[in-house]
């Protein structure tokens, strides 16, 4: 298991998420833990607390998880599904307040050097912070 | 690329310069490999575009993408702290190897 923040992107669209990441590997390297959902179980636009459940599970690392979320039920399914995952976990992850797709990549290339939760949080939202 | 090196109180202090010639300017990934390296030493690091400042965090993707630095621009770097003169040399070796890729983590 890495020992840096783990990044979970939860969009409404399965593209965006899935583009976003595809940045954050690109852009920044492997060496953080990264998952991404988005769509809901039809097929359509949505978010679904269980695809965020797993993501969260892939995604884990000891040193916490941070999520990027686009608008609306992404944010409120996200909350939902740190409800759901081992309690001892739910401390070490935060809902981050920044752009889905700034927000990933600055947060990952915090982590990368082995930040800690708290400074990935704040480089996820140091864009609207400003 | 210059570079010098003082003791000024207790932290040792290095400063170095570089002309970005990778096209397109210090764009999104420049700018995330930078930040990368800078984070890799102790020191407080900080670029700026003119030697007298105004400095910006090099540790910080955010404000180093925010310096929107263009093509041939000449970056500073100035670094202190007990790894100050590797930090320095270190930011100059990849602005003049065009951000070539290494073992960054990647």
């Amino acid at each position: 298991m890495s020992k840096n923040v783990g990044i979970v992107i939860v969009s409404h669209s399965p593209d965006v998420a899935k583009g976003a990441a595809d940045m954050v590997r690109q852009m920044v390297g492997t060496n953080v833990p990264l998952a991404w959902c988005g769509g809901n179980p039809g097929g359509g636009l949505g978010t679904s607390v269980e695809a965020i459940v797993r993501s969260l599970d892939l995604a884990w690392s000891d040193a916490g998880v941070v999520i990027m979320v686009d608008m609306g039920g992404a944010e409120t399914n996200s909350e939902m599904a740190i409800e759901m995952v081992p309690e001892k976990r739910r401390p070490k992850i935060v809902v981050c307040n920044g752009p889905i797709v700034e927000g990933a990549v600055m947060a990952a290339t915090e982590s990368s050097s082995g930040a800690t939760l708290d400074r990935v949080r704040r480089a996820a939202e140091e864009l609207y912070a400003r | 690329m210059t570079s010098e090196s003082t003791n000024v109180g207790a932290l040792p202090r290095a400063r170095s310069c570089a002309v970005l010639t990778h096209e397109g300017g210090l764009h999104a990934r420049p700018a995330i490999k930078l930040t990368q390296l800078a984070k890799r030493f102790e020191s407080t690091v900080w670029i700026a575009l003119a030697e007298q400042g105004p400095w910006t965090d090099a540790k910080s993707i955010a404000r180093v993408m925010a310096m929107k630095t263009p093509h041939m621009a000449t970056l500073y770097f100035v670094a202190e702290g007990e790894d100050a003169d590797a930090a320095t040399a270190a930011l100059v070796n990849l602005v003049e190897s065009d951000f070539a890729d290494d073992d960054n983590g990647r």
